[in-house]
């Protein structure tokens, strides 16, 4: 008997029910539950590294990557205009500058900065100025070419206006284009935190103390010295208490302000 | 004899190889309302955003209140102040509720304080009918309430000369009657006025002087009654048969 296009549509619903419930049946019987929960729960390890993986980890990756991201949103401010001056020697320098620091992985600017340029210049950074000018680094060079393109989609008529009532270009850009181009870009700013909260983890390379340890350093001495991921599964999680509500917000304010048309 | 609010002559534009503008000549005396029609692409708007400079002219001179705005060290940004504009696509700050549109270059680019700007900004508001809206955001008004509010923000710098482009061009029908309304009551106060539109009604009853532009060139300019009423050129006959009656077919298509 054939079938209807309806009927052979729900029958094939069926049958990926019924793989994904016979893939975890055989997960649950072939895993060792065991040895996953001494390896990932192993609620005693857990019970030691509270309060500090709080008061000091996550406490750390914060500060880094809010640091980052406000030193990087300068720079992406500036790189953003200087992409679109009329003068061609800075829109280069700008191209330049983001296709370079795009091009190549952040752990690179890390090494960079914590071991080539102080040797190079003789100049030391603390831990703190590296962690936060290597993020700053690599996050303009995203945020910048994020900032042209809301600035761009700031309506013409708007800077008409403002000039028609006689404010100078840099008066229109600060206070009619900027504040209504960050509107538009605030979806995409926070995805760029989300990235650079992700990338703060990079400062593993540099030796820093205790106090200075971050999220992923911090599991990863406590993982050695317990032995186990368990520290890895919570500094995972602490992660995710993070980034899961700034993506949550990134999808809101998308449907907020990509809603409204700006007149 | 008084100055005259605006002069402009000899005024040319091109964009690239376009020559949009080839000869304009126009004189404005103060408090006249001039009403400039003619059909599309012919420049109405590239001349009107030549007075204030938004377009800069290939050639010619624009006079506007004794300042030479065509003179290449003339403060551009404070002539303009002068020089009140409303667009046909409103224009108003996206970002900045009513009041704070009408306030925000008083106090920035006249460098008027809080208290003046607002209380300007306010009489202003009265004067269009829309006192209530001062705390609503733009995108909460309606197409003619947002040309009211762009009219009460030009009307905030203490302007000797409007420029209108099309006014009431994007709105709705039920709508044109209250933004004519406004004009009409400013050009009764004695405001100069330069209005770029196809309401020939309006410009019939409102305007002292209307121009018809085509090609480029001022074809014919003079009392409304006799422009609109009685015109002299072809190209003029015909641009109003058209638009007085949309169906009306010319008899050389
Ligand atoms: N920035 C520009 N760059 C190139 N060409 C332009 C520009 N602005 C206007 N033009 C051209 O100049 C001509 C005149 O345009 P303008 O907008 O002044 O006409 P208009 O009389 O106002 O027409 P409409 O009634 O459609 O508004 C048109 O051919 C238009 O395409
Ligand atoms: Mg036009």
């Amino acid at each position: 008997m054939a079938l209807t296009k309806r009927q052979r549509a729900k029958a094939f619903r069926g049958v990926q029910y019924g793989l994904l419930v016979v893939i975890l049946i055989v997960f649950a019987f072939v895993a060792d539950w065991g040895t996953i929960k001494r390896a990932f729960f192993d609620f005693e390890v857990m019970s030691k590294l509270f309060p500090d993986v709080i008061l000091v980890a996550l406490k750390n990756t914060i500060i880094y990557t809010a640091l980052g991201f406000a030193v990087g949103l300068l720079l992406g401010l500036v790189l953003a205009l200087m992409k679109l001056s009329p003068v061609p020697p800075y829109r280069w320098i700008a191209t330049i500058y983001i296709e370079f620091f795009r091009g190549i992985p952040a752990l690179l600017v890390f090494i960079a900065f914590n071991f080539g340029i102080p040797l190079a210049f003789q100049v030391r950074f603390d831990n703190l100025s590296t962690v936060t000018i290597s993020l700053a680094i690599v996050g303009a060079a995203y945020m910048a070419e994020t900032i042209r393109a809301g600035i761009q989609a700031v309506p013409k008529g708007q800077i008409e206006a403002a000039r028609s009532l006689g404010m100078s270009q840099g008066r229109t850009m600060a206070t009619v284009v900027i504040p209504q181009a960050f509107r538009i870009i605030l979806p995409p700013l926070t995805n760029e935190l989300i990235m650079l909260t992700k990338d703060s983890s990079l400062i593993y390379l540099i030796g820093v103390q205790y106090e200075q340890l971050e999220l992923t350093k911090f599991g990863r001495d406590a993982m050695n010295q317990y032995r186990g991921m368990t520290p890895i599964l919570v500094a995972g999680a602490l992660y995710l208490i993070i980034t899961l509500p700034l993506g949550y917000l990134s999808r809101r304010l998308e449907r907020h302000t990509g809603g409204k048309k700006v007149s | 004899m008084t100055e005259p609010a605006v002069v402009i002559t000899g005024l040319k534009k091109s964009f690239g190889p376009l020559e949009v503008l080839k000869d304009i000549d126009l004189t404005v005396a103060p408090g006249e309302v001039v009403c400039i029609i003619g059909p599309s692409g012919s420049g109405k708007s590239t001349m009107l955003r030549c007075v204030n400079l938004l377009e800069e002219p290939t050639g010619g001179k624009i006079v506007v209140n004794g300042v030479e705005m065509t003179d290449p060290d003339v403060d551009i940004d404070r002539a303009r102040t002068k020089i009140g504009m409303v667009f046909q696509g409103f224009n108003l700050f996206a970002h900045l509720s009513v009041i704070n549109n009408l306030t925000v270059a008083q106090r920035k680019v006249l460098k008027r304080g809080e208290k003046e700007a607002e209380e300007v900004a306010r009489h202003n508001l009265e004067r269009v009918g829309l006192s209530e809206k001062a705390n609503a955001m733009p995108a909460q008004l309606s197409g003619g309430q947002q040309q009211r509010v762009a009219i009460a923000r030009a009307l905030s710098m203490s302007p000797e000369v409007m420029l209108f482009d099309e006014p009431t061009s994007a709105l709705d029908p039920e709508l044109v009657g209250d933004v004519l309304g406004v004009m009409r009551q400013l050009a009764d106060e004695g405001m100069t006025m330069l209005v770029v539109t196809h309401e020939m009604q309006f410009a019939r009853e409102v305007a002292d002087k209307v121009l018809f532009m085509d090609g480029g060139y001022v074809v014919e300019q003079g009392p409304a009654a006799e422009v609109i009423g009685n015109p002299q050129h072809d190209r003029t006959k015909s641009f109003l048969a058209r638009v007085l009656n949309p169906t009306h077919q010319d008899p050389t298509d």
